[in-house]
């Protein structure tokens, strides 16, 4: 047993000094060739051939569509937990601020009547979302570990139940005819429809690759070697002259931006948007997936995200002795969880100095013994 | 106290370049009849000294005397009770950690504290960085400012690296490095933030003789250049080796000060401190 796992962690290293080692061309190629794949992927022309991976209970492009949001989602909590290790335990509850912000000022039923088009209103919820973040990190950021996961998770609720209680959110009845993003084929009909989930699929996928460079743009300069220190330790980073609470404040600014910016591309596939979408159990599966990736590094951010909303929709159809397996998805992705916690605690693909962490320790238990 | 006893002690430093016989006394530290309890616990009790500008100053005590103590109040981690400190005439009480960092003050810690998962470059990036003002805007669009400063940034770290002597393995991660590269880490991020006033926190601890020997050459670079040295040190032979002066504390008050020479003779200090005279290396 132990050999076998020998042999996958240090094939997968290999895999990554190969990588790394690559020319640069070779990497360039790989990565055009991958997008290229993830925007053939909802067309059934192409993915016909992929054998088991489309979903039979649901139907394939919508389910794509619910992964690429919750790919999103992961990149943007990754730079909170990952990169600057602030425990948010509530990302979700941007996502929801963000869903609700283009319900208001677009929809009809809504009681402000501004009835906007969804294009104006995405930078407003993104603006929406990034105050709602600084005002939660104004206070709340002076809290560190544990303290901070609580007061997250209390965010996330308190967003939640003036959801399901308020009458200016509608509760369960919610807001309808939420307008989809504008564009239009040359014969009039709109791109972004109400039966086909691709184009929304498309304006995701594009906006993950944006969203990602932006966020590689920020690790690799001074905000997110900042971001970092504060992860590796607090109190030497501000001794060495990183104003801690700014960045903090950042981080969780940015983090919410990219919620917000999911939660208004949700609403403008929906089209409706009420409190039912905004269960709890969603920061907790983001958070997962983060961690189930790697946190601290974008791919991992991105492959767990990806994974982890895959195979809960995965089940979704599948009966086995008489058992729909949906039913128990949650089971399987607790089961999936141990056995990362025993087997790859770092995640799928984790940074590299995590990995380095995670070996040494790994070392230190067998020298232990 | 007269000159030919500092003169004596000077040549018995190894090698040092000549000092100057009287250090320009233009006060950088005033520690200004500082007292700090903890509850009952008085830890810093009428402590009052100052360092000028361009010496090394040893802070000296038994164990337990309040030499970190009263280091983190200069360094404003702790709020004394009474009595201020000033550095470079202003007051820092109130002031906040990283703007401390930015007035000119830098420090390493007696258990390293490095960015363990950041690489030996990017440890000393982050003391460059004290400086910078690329924020969000600019790196997310890798704006001028950005890049510009990535490369002064880029470029200070690794003359600093080279400086104290690990460029070789910078980019090695800082929980990778030795023992003693990663004390030398910590004084290069902390020189990184370009200090007037640089606080070594028991640099030697754990260091064989020629490493000390190393060290102490080391800090007495940093002192050419122009950057006055706070030093916190156990080993009483580093000590007196490359300080200017030396304040002793016992219990938390101040019961010495002055040359190294004086200090050593002192009766109060070695009945305190050194125990047995000569004996004390």
């Amino acid at each position: 047993m132990t050999t076998v796992l020998e042999k996958v962690r240090s094939g997968r290293e290999a895999v990554g000094q190969r990588w790394h080692g690559a020319p640069r061309w070779v990497r360039w190629a790989l990565l055009a060739a991958v997008i290229v794949f993830f925007y053939a992927l909802p067309n059934k022309e192409f993915y016909q051939y992929l054998g088991p991976i489309p979903t039979p209970g649901a139907n394939f492009t919508q389910v794509l569509f619910t992964v690429s949001i919750y790919v999103l989602l992961a990149v943007g909590l990754n730079i909170v937990v990952g990169f600057a290790g602030l425990l948010d335990l509530g990302y979700f509850g941007f996502f929801a601020v963000g869903a609700y912000t283009v319900a208001v000022l677009t929809s009809p039923s809504s009681d402000i009547k501004t009835l906007w088009p969804w294009l104006v209103v995405v930078p407003i919820a993104i603006g929406m979302t990034m105050v709602a973040g600084v005002a939660l990190g104004t206070p709340t950021l002076r809290l560190r570990g544990d303290y901070l996961a609580l007061v997250t998770l209390g965010f996330a609720e308190m967003i939640r139940i003036a959801a399901v209680s308020s009458e200016f959110l509608k509760g369960q009845r919610g807001f309808n005819q939420i307008p989809h993003p504008p564009g239009k084929y040359a014969d009039g009909k709109p791109f972004f429809g109400v039966l086909d989930a691709r184009p929304y699929y498309w304006l995701v996928l594009t906006l993950i690759i944006l969203v990602v460079i932006g966020v590689r743009n920020l690790t690799h300069s001074r905000v997110g070697r900042a971001w970092i220190s504060i992860r590796e330790d607090e109190d030497a980073a501000q001794l060495m002259g990183v104003p801690t609470f700014k960045f903090k404040l950042w981080a969780f600014a940015a983090g919410a931006a990219v919620a917000g910016l999911a939660g208004a591309l949700f609403a403008g596939k929906q089209n409706f948007v009420n409190s039912q979408n905004f269960e709890l159990l969603n920061s907790i599966i983001i958070l997962a997936a983060v961690i189930f990736g790697g946190s601290g590094n974008i791919v991992g951010a991105i492959v767990g995200g990806g994974l982890v909303a895959y195979m809960i929709e995965r089940f979704r159809g599948i009966e086995l002795l008489g058992i729909e397996l949906y039913e128990y998805r949650f089971l399987f992705f607790g089961l999936v969880l141990v056995v990362m916690m025993i087997v790859r605690p770092q995640g799928l693909i984790p940074n590299r100095r995590r990995a380095a962490e995670f070996k040494d320790r790994r070392k230190e238990v067998i020298v232990g013994e | 106290m007269s000159d030919t006893e500092q003169t004596k002690a000077v040549p018995a430093q190894a090698g040092a370049p000549a000092v100057e016989t009287v250090p320009q006394r233009e006060p950088l530290l005033e520690v200004d009849h500082v007292t700090l309890r903890f509850g009952g616990v008085v830890a810093l009790n009428d402590v009052d000294f100052t360092l000028y500008k361009g010496e090394i100053l040893g802070l000296i005590g038994p164990n337990g005397a309040g030499k970190t103590t009263c280091f983190n109040a200069m360094t404003g981690i702790y709020q004394p009770t009474e009595g201020h400190i000033r550095f470079r005439g202003e007051k820092i009480s109130g002031k906040r950690r990283h703007q401390i960092t930015r007035m000119g003050m830098a420090r390493t810690f007696q258990n390293i504290r490095l960015f363990p998962e950041m690489t030996a470059l990017e440890n000393v990036q982050v003391g460059a960085d004290a400086h910078h003002r690329t924020s969000v805007i600019s790196a997310l669009f890798r704006l001028p400012r950005h890049r510009r400063e990535e490369r002064e940034g880029r470029e200070k770290a690794e003359r600093l690296l080279e400086f104290v002597g690990i460029r070789n393995r910078m980019h090695e991660f800082a929980r990778n490095l030795s023992y003693g590269e990663q004390r030398r880490l910590e004084i290069a991020r902390a020189l990184a933030t370009d200090p007037v006033l640089l606080c070594l926190d028991e640099p030697a601890a754990g260091f064989n003789p020629a490493e000390k020997e190393e060290l102490l050459q080391l800090i007495r670079q940093i002192r050419d250049t122009g950057v006055t040295v706070l030093l916190i040190e156990h080993d009483m032979r580093l000590v007196m080796g490359v300080t200017d002066r030396i304040v002793v504390l016992e219990f938390g008050k101040k019961i010495a000060e002055g040359l190294p020479a004086e200090v050593r003779d002192n009766p109060k200090v070695i009945a305190a401190y050194l125990g047995v005279p000569d004996d004390a290396a």
